[in-house]
């Protein structure tokens, strides 16, 4: 069989279209990734939370820690505003209501579970991963202690077990992965939660839900739902009867995810890597042959004076 | 007479050869003896405390023996003995490419002490890190076991290990005259540009990769330090801080060891300090500017009347603008003397910016503050301690600040 001019361009301009089509489809894909479609999430209802602090001690009792240190009926603890540390990973808050009249408002605090987490970006052996279930895990088997996830985590969610000498780790909630995936259970502060201010479920219907109580009490809420793009979006998210600024939220991490921050001068890495060598070679090679030209005027200019 | 058998004869050269290579010359007890000098002494009393609370560091951990939280997850070990050892450390790739690749030849005598500068100075980064990593026996994960392709601390990660090979290269020639392996000098020369240009490479992105660390950190830098051009920042600063520095250990260097350089012409060690001062000047100018260009890109005028604003002035005024102007004076009237001073400042404005990023600036909304507790103080002492005993004994026995007269120099053959 012989393969005639035209077949062999018919060929290569089929190869060369699909090549030119394929490479734009893929990058549209990874661009436009939306997160795993079934992904959990928790949606906390601020307005519905009584600062029990029950979700504290569950949280604590299935993680494996000691009780909340200030026992649950002192109010004392609320004088203080506390973060989430290694032997606690979510803590409760109170703020005063904007609105003098009213009561305080409690804030429940944990691992935010971002969509596109900071710490897994920051990551430098790969410790953390979005599951496809929405947690956000931490894999201590790898995890070498530099501490880059604390550095970014908008949230200042990690803690880190600095009393450990030999096997610290980095602690924080892990939405109870095995709970909701294996055992068909609830999370344990979701479950302890007595006014049902929690309620956990796929991000996409929480989300819905935000909406819906946001559109049936315009008056109780406001219009926002915190987390649902803040950061690029998280699987815990939040709403509130008085402006998020005024209950411990920072409203001013936009909306863009945290990896895309250091998407750009990580790209331009390559960039450095071939491009470097070509422009010190040629700079090699210049400063060389200025040499050698001062080296050939040199020698006649010797000639020319002759040997004295 | 006494006939010696041959294994006497090779026991006896084995002791000169010993003699000749570690003690100088001396005999153990003379070399001994020697030791004993005011600067000894001091050093052995940071060593008696710094080495018990070393021990502590690795038995008790981090919180017997620093103030870090967790929300101040990085401190003193991370902003001086990593950040500003890094970018003091530059003058090694600096210097190396000035003379390797852009031909300056004039400043050969200062580039092996500059190397040595920079390839201890990474040594030590790496040791100070180790103080500071939860776990530093997986040091080489990143490398070996798990690789998180998406992070700059990857890439940190990597360069620095890479980089610290390219520098002992780069060094291996003075190792080599020193043991007197004339074939293995030959190939480690051969290897020189080669390592220059990779380290080249390696310390544009590493240099900036530290800068690049804190862009994932837009909420908690404050916003006249957090800028996209942070990368640029630490690259441009970190030039400025390895000449400065090369500048400053050159002048130690030409005190402490001067029986090895007397021979030297010391108007022309004068006339290499000025030009190295002359390269600052010009470089500190585009550095200013470029500060200015990052307030400007974030419109952060506003935040200039605030206190961490003025803070902020302090450090560009005082301390990159000030030396700038500095050297400039020390170049118009030729003086290597203030071309020193302005080196020393410009020093001291470097290690104030990367004490900034990573601390002064840092979780600036938050109402704690972090200050280091007096152990992680006598870490940063140890470490620094050792690195000038490495160098001095590096100095004192190879050709660093000499050249081996047996040996032409690498520029001629590489």
């Amino acid at each position: 069989m012989t393969i005639t001019r035209r077949d062999f361009l018919k060929a290569t301009g089929i190869a060369g279209a699909t090549g030119l089509l394929s490479i734009p489809t893929v990058a549209q894909a990874q661009e436009f990734f939306p997160g795993w479609p079934d992904r959990y999430g928790v949606l906390n209802d601020c307005t519905l939370c009584i600062g029990c602090r029950r979700c504290e001690e569950a949280c604590n009792r299935v993680n494996g820690n000691p009780p909340p240190k200030v026992p649950l009926d002192d109010k004392s603890v609320f004088n203080t505003v506390r973060r989430t540390d290694a032997k606690n990973f979510t803590v409760v808050n109170r703020f005063p209501n904007p609105n003098r009249d009213k009561p305080p408002i409690y804030v429940k605090r944990q691992c935010m579970h971002c969509n596109e987490p900071a710490c897994a970006s920051a990551c430098l052996v790969a410790a953390f991963s979005k599951t496809a279930a929405g947690a956000v895990l931490y894999n201590s088997k790898v995890c070498i202690g530099c501490r880059y996830c604390m550095t970014a985590c908008p949230f200042y969610v990690p803690s880190y077990e600095y009393d450990s000498p030999y096997t610290p780790r980095v602690v924080k909630c892990t939405m109870c992965y095995d709970r909701i995936t294996r055992e068909g259970k609830l999370p344990g502060c979701v479950e302890a939660c007595p006014v049902e201010a929690l309620t956990f479920g796929k991000r996409s219907d929480l989300i819905r839900i935000a909406r819906e109580r946001i559109l049936r009490n315009p008056d109780k809420y406001v219009d926002h739902i915190y987390g649902e793009h803040e950061v690029g979006g998280t699987s815990w998210m939040y709403l509130s009867g008085v402006p998020f600024d005024k209950i411990g939220f920072r409203t001013d991490l936009g909306i863009t995810p945290y990896p895309e921050l250091t998407r750009g001068f990580l790209s331009a890495v390559p960039l450095v890597l071939t491009l470097w060598p070509v422009f010190f070679t040629g700079v090699y090679m210049f400063s060389r042959r200025r040499e050698q030209i001062a080296k050939t005027e040199d020698s006649s200019h010797e000639r020319e004076e002759g040997p004295s | 007479m006494t006939v010696m058998t041959r294994e006497q004869r090779e026991q006896m050269a084995f002791r000169t050869w010993v003699a000749d290579k570690l003690f100088l010359g001396m005999s153990f007890g003379d070399y001994v003896k020697k030791q004993i000098t005011p600067f000894n002494i001091i050093a052995a009393l940071i060593l008696a405390v710094g080495i018990p609370v070393t021990f502590v560091r690795f038995t008790q951990g981090l919180a017997a023996t620093t103030h870090l939280t967790d929300n101040y997850p990085w401190g003193l070990w991370i902003g001086v003995d990593v950040l500003c050892g890094v970018a003091l450390a530059a003058g090694g790739f600096t210097l190396g490419s000035a003379v390797y690749l852009f031909g300056m030849k004039e400043y050969h005598a200062i580039v092996r002490p500059a190397v040595l500068t920079g390839f201890l100075g990474y040594f030590f980064v790496v040791v100070g890190l180790c103080f500071d990593l939860g776990r530093p026996w997986r040091l080489p994960y990143p490398m070996l076991v798990s690789y998180g392709t998406t992070s700059v601390m990857f890439l940190v990660g990597w360069h620095v290990a890479l980089y610290l090979t390219c520098q002992f290269v780069e060094f291996c020639p003075a190792i080599f005259e020193w043991l007197g392996w004339k074939n293995f000098r030959k190939w480690a020369v051969r290897l020189t540009i080669g390592a220059t240009v990779f380290g080249v490479i390696l310390s544009t992105l590493h240099q900036s990769a530290l800068g690049a660390l804190f862009l994932l950190a837009p909420g908690k830098l404050h916003p006249l330090w957090y800028t996209s051009f942070i990368p640029v920042f630490f690259l441009v600063s970190a030039i400025i801080g390895g000449i400065s520095m090369v500048i400053f250990e050159s002048m130690l260097s030409h005190r402490v060891f001067s029986n090895q350089i007397n021979h030297q012409d010391h108007n022309h060690f004068d006339k290499l300090t000025i030009g190295l001062g002359k390269a600052a000047a010009t470089i500190l100018f585009g550095y200013f500017c470029l500060k200015w260009v990052g307030v400007a890109h974030g419109q952060h005028w506003d935040l200039l009347n605030t206190p961490l604003g003025r803070w902020f002035l302090v450090e560009v005024i005082g301390f990159v603008l000030f030396p700038c102007l500095l050297f400039v004076w020390a170049v118009r009237r030729e003086s290597a003397a203030w071309a020193r001073v302005a080196a020393i400042w410009t020093v001291l404005g470097i290690i104030l910016n990367r004490v900034n990023v990573s601390m002064v600036a840092f979780n600036w909304n938050l109402p704690d503050r972090y200050f280091p507790k007096w152990t992680e103080f006598v870490v940063t002492i140890t470490i620094i301690t050792v690195f000038i005993l490495t160098f001095r004994w590096i100095v004192n026995r190879m050709p660093v600040l000499w050249e081996h007269p047996e040996y032409p120099p690498e520029y001629e053959q590489a």
